[in-house]
């Protein structure tokens, strides 16, 4: 089987990897590089449970092809929670309990740090609509658009506000 | 037990039960550094990938694994023959369930495939890629043979006998009757009766069956990776199928990705490969990709219902009569068996109204399609579709609103402790309580009104109710007497440590309900710290006690009761410790926040980081006769009840586009009674949780089958499952009406929700309709079945 030589930015690190052309970015994550923390649920795009970026955009890691990739900057929830860009939306989730077995937890912050970074002030009806993609089993939604929510108010406030004392 | 602790009589510093705290495992579940089996990799770890039946029911005359063997990568295949060498066959029967019978099931066939997905081959290879690669290069010839696709013939003279040595197709039929049926419908004032379907649906875990198997066979010991609700009884079905003692078989479950009762039974491919683990000498892994997910995983609730209804003029109910038949595959599933299901449904039906004549029977018959058992709220689904199906059509017959006539019906709040006509113990429950809490939520004449005025303009709009039952903390009435070794009773080690710090180990064990969080809280308050000084451990066979896990609602109940009952004697242990060392009377003595203090005046007398430091290193400064036992385990099960029941009520508020058959989900209440509320943050989302699982069957879900019993789902895209933007926003009330069975006094939470929200869907989809002459009774609630009942597009063949 070809394989496929590749140099990827995976959250900042540069790494090179021949890879086969048939393997998809949500197994190179977990099997390659031993990135666990996304995950895969559906295998057919469906999901969202592999949720990760590619360039700044988020992608289903098991759409893509990692041969594909070449010179691409990839960012997972490893890479995120590290640089704590969402640190306000995971602790939304844990003060609202938004996850609950955790499986689809770290696509769908990455789906939802998608839209605060696209529109500061979704409505519920949004919110909900931008998760559509990313399935959860176990809350039925409701705490994950109130943390998603929360955390929008937030930042707005916030930044209305950050003169303040 | 008599003492019930009352919340507000513990508001000290350390009062846990019934706040809102947060769960200790989110923070690396939110940033991705969970455990699940998946994310294990072992030293020369192997993937297993499975052949899969393509047929219905089908001879395999002839394997053939050459290409296979030969694709790189590929190490080892096994069929049926070669595992039957490690591993004995099981039977899943109960003999408490009178006459049910099944056949030896192994963890590949061994003659004959009997359902469309059923494991056959098992190949090893390096990735699961190239086990993969090794699948598609087995050939199988396979001769098929007819099949019994559907229930309602399948004991038919001239059907064909999926285990000929059973005699016939029937694997349980129960009657259960009490009172004088026939007269009571004799002297009806009105009958109403009805034809119900709950339709086939799964629990679509978002992690799929996952196990790691690892044999060492220097040691003998088995430890096995896997994703579970009931660790424990894993461990004794590998040791027995295997043929090893149960303490030389690990069972360990860190993180779970959802469970719903989809991961408390023994699948064959999973027992497969730790039968090839076993072989092999070397770690096996199994990841069950969503294709073999549907085709494998147990399926549920594929029943067709028959119900009649009685009323007096008064608008009493005066008898039920049910006629349950539900398709099973075409084995009943390890250990719990797949006639549980048809027994709840008739133990379950009328359970909230006080009636006496009831008359139910279920009929449980092998199928060739994918197993059926336990899923989320077993068997409650249906059987409070079918009560409050006729409950609804009862009130319409006599011209009396469903909510005046649920009022009359309803088992009054004082009642207790009382027998239902279907046999269920109930040791208290709020059914009127828990309506009045539900009409101060929903503003029901206001409903009504907004219902007229949107019909006025062509909009139908309805609202239905379901009140419910829930049986929950079950006691081995549940299983343990039918002869199955699924344990009732649960356990807990709670143990100080040096720093002052606690430790608890617990038998139930954590798919995303909680539990380790309602356990820290428990144990913290108990003991005397702070939450954040409490460690638990859970999903470890070698190191928690030993109990049933997680199903049936009773990982707060049980689970919970032994923590807060270990806590107490790990506390009270302390504090004998505490009485010598400060010449204090131990009663004189409290542990606050993790300090010991004076009982009277709240003064620090040393913090309990300087007792452990004596105990663990200066025991020689303690008087020689005093015991220091810093941990201690307590076990609980429950006794003079067989299970707690809970009750509550839904309402569902939905518009049905009577154009294109959508339904639009507006709103939706969920009054319930789980006892003690130990985290009402977490009830509450598992309430939610419960409601959108079973709007899912209700509306979406529906394992399709041809009539020749292919199934007809292959991926999520044709598996429909709730999303976030058709989910309405669910609001949660709650009565407490605690168990007087244990000190904690909590029952069980998680099953509530789908247990009453596919009634209260049918029922406000009935209502919306009704101005239309139209009624759907067939789960899911589809567009086309809506425009089927309209008229609007034909029904098909």
């Amino acid at each position: 089987m070809t394989t496929h030589s590749i140099t990827v930015t995976v959250n900042g690190e540069s790494v090179r990897r021949a890879v086969q052309a048939r393997l998809h970015l949500i197994d190179f994550l977990r099997g390659d590089l031993g990135l666990m923390g996304s995950h895969v649920a559906c295998e057919h795009g469906v999901c969202g449970a592999c949720t990760v970026r590619v360039d700044g955009a988020i992608v289903r890691g098991c759409l893509v092809l990692a041969a594909s990739l070449d010179g691409a900057s990839v960012e997972t929830i490893e890479g995120v929670s590290d640089r704590g860009e969402i640190r306000d939306l995971q602790d939304a989730f844990i003060a609202r309990n938004a996850a609950q077995c955790g499986f689809c937890t770290p696509g769908m912050l990455m789906c939802a740090a998608d839209l605060l970074g696209s529109n500061a002030q979704p409505t519920r009806a949004e919110i909900r609509e931008h998760i559509s993609g990313n399935y959860c089993r176990c809350t039925g939604y409701q705490a994950i658009v109130d943390a998603i929510e929360t955390t929008a108010l937030k930042r707005v406030s916030s930044d209305a506000g950050g003169a303040k004392p | 037990m008599s003492a019930i602790i009352d919340p507000a009589a513990l508001d000290r510093p350390n009062s846990y039960i019934g706040k809102s705290v947060p769960r200790p495992n989110l923070p690396k579940l939110v940033e991705g550094r969970g455990q699940y089996v998946d994310d294990v990799v072992l030293p020369r770890m192997v993937h297993v990938a499975f052949v899969r039946c393509p047929h219905a029911h089908a001879l395999i005359k002839r394997i053939d694994a050459k290409d296979a063997l030969a694709v790189p990568g590929v190490l080892r295949v096994f069929t049926g023959q070669d595992l039957a060498v490690v591993c004995d066959p099981w039977v899943a029967v109960l003999v408490h369930l009178a006459g049910m019978k099944s056949a030896p099931q192994y963890p590949l066939p061994l003659v004959r495939a009997t359902w469309h997905g059923e494991a056959v081959v098992a190949v090893v290879a390096d990735t699961r890629a190239l086990a993969e690669d090794g699948v598609s290069r087995v050939l199988v010839d396979y001769d098929p043979l007819p099949a019994v696709a559907d229930m309602e013939t399948a004991l038919a003279p001239g059907t064909p006998l999926i285990h000929p040595e059973l005699g016939d197709n029937l694997c349980f039929q129960r009657i259960n009757e009490s009172g004088d049926v026939a007269a009571a419908f004799k002297a009806a004032h009105k009958i109403v009766e009805a034809t119900f379907h709950t339709g086939r649906h799964t629990g679509v875990t978002l992690e799929p069956r996952s196990i790691l198997a690892d044999y060492n066979k220097g040691s003998g010991k088995l430890v096995v990776h896997h994703s579970t609700q009931a660790p424990h009884m894993m461990q004794g079905v590998f040791a027995k199928q295997l043929r090893m003692a149960e303490g030389d078989v690990r069972v360990i479950c860190v993180d779970v990705g959802g469970s719903f009762g989809i991961k408390v039974h023994v699948y064959p491919d999973e027992v497969a490969t730790v039968a090839i683990a076993k072989l092999m000498g070397r770690p096996v892994k199994f990841i069950a990709d969503r294709l073999e997910s549907f085709g494998s995983d147990i399926h549920a609730r594929d029943h067709r219902i028959h119900g009649k209804m009685a009323v007096d003029a008064e608008g009493r109910i005066t008898a039920i009569d049910i006629d349950d038949l539900t398709g099973i595959g075409p084995y009943s599933v390890y250990p719990r068996t797949s006639a549980i299901e048809g027994n709840q449904v008739i133990n379950l039906v009328g359970g909230p109204y006080d009636f006496a004549n009831y008359r139910a029977k279920t009929t449980v018959v092998l199928q060739n399609k994918t197993p059926t058992c336990q899923y989320r709220a077993v068997g409650h689904p249906i059987a409070v579709t079918v009560t409050e199906g006729l409950v609804d059509l009862a009130a319409e017959a006599l011209g009396m609103d469903p909510i005046t006539f649920r009022l009359k019906n309803l088992m009054r709040d004082d009642s207790y402790p009382r027998t239902s006509p279907a046999g269920m113990k109930f040791e208290g429950l709020s059914h009127i309580k828990s309506l009045g809490r539900l009409m101060d939520m929903i503003d029901y004449p206001a409903l009504r009104a907004e219902q007229d005025a949107a019909r006025a303009k062509g909009i139908y709009r309805g609202i239905g109710f379901a009140a419910f039952i829930e049986l929950t903390n079950p006691s081995p009435f549940m299983y343990g007497i039918g002869g199955a070794r699924i344990s009732a009773q649960d356990g807990c080690s709670v143990r100080i440590d040096p720093d002052g710090s606690v430790v608890a180990a617990t038998g139930v064990t954590e798919q995303g309900q909680g539990t380790e969080g309602i356990i820290r809280q428990i144990v913290a308050e108990a003991v005397g710290v702070a939450v954040g000084a409490v460690r638990v451990i859970t999903g470890d066979t070698q190191n928690t006690p030993y109990g049933g896990g997680t199903w049936a609602c009773r990982g707060a109940g049980i689970g919970g009761e032994a923590a807060l009952q270990a806590g107490l004697a790990t506390r009270a242990a302390a504090l004998e410790v505490a009485s010598a060392m400060l010449q204090a009377h131990a009663d004189t003595l409290d542990i606050v926040d993790g300090n010991i203090v004076d009982r009277a005046t709240a003064i620090i007398r040393m913090p309990l980081s300087e007792l452990t430091r004596i105990v663990y290193f200066r025991g020689d400064t303690l008087p020689p006769g005093l015991p220091r036992e810093l941990m201690q385990t307590r076990h609980f099960i429950t006794k003079e009840y067989p299970f707690a029941f809970t009750n509550g009520i839904q309402a569902c508020w939905l518009e049905v586009d009577v154009e294109t058959g959508l339904i639009k989900l507006l709103k939706h209440w969920v009054v319930e009674d789980c006892g003690r509320i130990i985290n009402p943050l977490l009830v509450d989302e598992q309430v939610r949780g419960g409601v959108v699982q079973g709007i899912g069957g209700a509306l979406y879900e529906h394992c399709a089958y041809s009539p020749e019993g292919q199934l007809l789902v292959g991926s999520m895209a044709d598996y429909l499952v709730p999303m976030a933007a058709e989910m309405p926003d669910i609001e949660v009330g709650h009565i407490e009406t605690p168990t007087r069975e244990s000190l904690l006094g909590a029952k069980g939470a998680g099953e509530a929700g789908t247990a009453g929200a596919p009634a209260a869907i049918m029922n406000a989809i009935n209502d919306a309709l009704r101005p239309l002459d139209a009624q759907v009774l067939a789960q899911p609630f589809s567009p086309e079945r809506i425009l089927q009942a309209l008229g609007k597009v034909p029904m098909r063949g």
